[in-house]
C-alpha cells in the first residue's frame, strides 16, 4: 500500500476532495477525534484550567474540535489551504494560520500551554522539494516548537512512522532540540489499532507514560488509515463522549481532580458537519 | 485572525530576522464575533499577553473602546476588565489585510481570516 506522503506534497495531496473526507467520512472523523482525545490525555494538562494549545497540521479542525469540547482555546497551523478552508466553513473556534511546520513555528517564546499534532508529522520525513532536507526541517520544527511552549509544557504528536529508522530520525531531532521524552505505543500487539505518540517534555526527564495495552484493542478501533477505508464490520466504535467519560474515570481513579460530567461532555456539535 | 494569535505571532522564521515582533497590521476588513466568555481562560492568558502590543493592535483596528492601557492589579477578580480583555483578544477578528514584519518589511497577506505565513525558498 502506498503512503500518501509518497504520492504528492501535502499542499497538493490535501486538495478539496481529500479535505471533504475530513468532514463527511464519519469513520475518519471518529478515528481522528479518538486519537486527539488520547493525545490530550498524554498532555497532562490540568483538567480544570482552560489552556491555549497549538495544533500542528490542524487540517479541517477535527483534532481542534476535541480541544474545544474540553474547554481549550487553540491555534492551528496547516500547509493546505483546502483543509483550512474546510475548517473555516465548519466555524471552528480555533484560529488558523497557513504555514509549513518545516519552516518553523512562528510564535514568540512561551506562547502555548501545550501542543498536539495528529497524523501530520510523518509528512516532514519526506523531501517534497529539491531544497528540502528532512533532518534540517525536523530540527527547525522541533527547536521552534520547544521555544514557543511555556515552561514544563508538553507536546504530543501522533504520527505514522514508516519504519524504525524514521522513528529514530524524528526522536533524535526532537532530543537535539532540547526535549525529553520518546515514543509511546498504544496497542503494540494489534496491527490495526497500534499507534505511535511522540511525547515531548520540556520540564526535565520524567518517565514516559505507558501505552494502552492490546487487551482493549478488541474494542475494534482500526487506526490503519492506509488504503481504502473499509466499511465497519459490526464493531461499535466508542463515541467521543464515552471516550471522554472513560478518560475521566481513569483520572478519577488516579486521584486527579476531574470536572464532573455535564450535558456538554463530549457533545456532538450539531449542524456543523 | 484573532488578536490573541497576533499577540503570539512573529516573523522570526525568516532568515536574518531576529525578533520579528510585533507584526504591524494593515486591515481592510475587520469583524467582531460573538465568543463565549470564559473568565478562567482570560485570567490565565493575561500574564502571557504583551499588553502594549494588544492595546496598539485594537487601537489600530478602531476597536479600543474602553480597554485600559495597562492591566489592573487583581485582574483575576475584575470581571469588567476580563470582559474587555476577552473582547479584544477573542472577538475582534481581522478577515482581510496584511501583516508586516517589523525588521524586513516582508508582508504576509490575510485572506478569509487566515494569515499566509508560508516563506519562499530564499527566505529560509
Ligand atoms: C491526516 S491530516 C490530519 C488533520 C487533523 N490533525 C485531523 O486530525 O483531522 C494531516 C494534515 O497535516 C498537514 N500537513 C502536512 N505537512 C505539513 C507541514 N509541513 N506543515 C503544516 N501542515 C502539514 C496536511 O495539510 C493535513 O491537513
Amino acid at each position: 500500500m502506498s503512503r500518501p506522503e509518497h504520492l504528492a506534497p501535502p499542499e497538493i495531496f490535501y486538495n478539496e476532495n481529500e479535505a471533504k473526507k475530513y468532514t463527511q467520512n464519519t469513520r475518519i472523523m471518529e478515528i481522528q477525534e479518538q486519537m486527539t482525545a488520547r493525545a490530550l490525555e498524554l498532555l497532562l494538562l490540568s483538567d480544570d484550567i482552560p489552556s491555549l494549545i497549538l495544533d500542528i497540521g490542524c487540517g479541517s479542525g477535527l483534532s481542534g474540535s476535541v480541544l474545544e469540547e474540553n474547554g481549550h482555546q487553540w491555534v492551528g497551523i496547516d500547509i493546505s489551504t483546502a483543509m483550512l478552508d474546510v475548517a473555516q466553513d465548519r466555524e471552528v473556534e480555533g484560529d488558523l494560520l497557513l504555514a509549513d511546520m518545516g519552516q518553523g513555528c512562528p510564535f514568540r517564546a512561551g506562547a502555548f500551554d501545550g501542543a498536539i499534532s495528529i497524523s501530520a508529522l510523518q509528512w516532514l520525513c519526506n523531501a517534497d522539494k529539491s531544497h528540502h532536507k528532512p533532518v534540517k526541517r525536523l530540527y527547525k520544527f522541533f527547536s521552534t516548537l520547544y521555544a514557543c511552549l511555556s515552561r514544563s509544557a508538553r507536546a504530543v504528536l501522533q504520527f505514522y512512522p514508516e519504519n524504525g529508522e524514521q522513528m529514530e530520525l524524528v526522536t533524535a531531532q526532537a532530543m537535539k532540540a532540547g526535549f525529553y521524552g520518546g515514543i509511546v505505543v498504544d496497542y503494540p500487539n494489534s496491527t490495526k489499532a497500534k499507534k505511535f505518540f511522540l511525547v515531548l517534555m520540556t520540564g526535565g526527564n520524567v518517565p514516559l507514560p505507558k501505552g494502552l495495552d492490546s487487551e482493549r484493542s478488541s474494542e475494534g478501533i482500526d487506526y490503519s488509515r492506509r488504503g481504502k477505508i473499509k466499511p465497519q464490520r459490526g464493531q461499535s466504535l466508542k463515541s467521543v463522549k464515552s471516550w471522554i467519560q472513560d478518560k475521566k474515570e481513569r483520572r478519577r481513579k488516579q486521584g486527579k481532580n476531574v470536572r464532573p460530567d455535564s450535558k456538554y461532555t463530549g457533545r456532538k456539535r450539531s449542524g456543523r458537519f | 485572525m484573532k488578536l490573541l494569535t497576533h499577540n503570539m505571532l512573529t516573523s522570526k522564521c525568516i532568515r536574518g530576522v531576529n525578533v520579528g515582533y510585533p507584526l504591524s497590521i494593515n486591515a481592510s476588513d475587520v469583524r467582531v464575533a460573538d465568543v463565549d466568555f470564559n473568565p478562567d481562560f482570560i485570567s490565565r492568558m493575561i500574564p502571557k499577553i504583551d499588553w502594549p502590543v494588544l492595546y496598539n493592535a485594537v487601537e489600530r483596528l478602531g476597536h479600543v473602546e474602553d480597554l485600559p492601557k495597562e492591566t489592573p492589579v487583581n485582574y483575576e477578580s475584575n470581571e469588567d476588565f476580563l470582559k474587555k480583555a476577552h473582547h479584544a483578544l477573542l472577538e475582534v477578528e481581522i478577515i482581510h489585510g496584511e501583516l508586516v514584519c517589523p525588521e524586513s518589511g516582508r508582508k504576509f497577506p490575510i485572506n478569509n481570516g487566515i494569515p499566509n505565513m508560508l516563506l519562499n525558498e530564499d527566505e529560509i
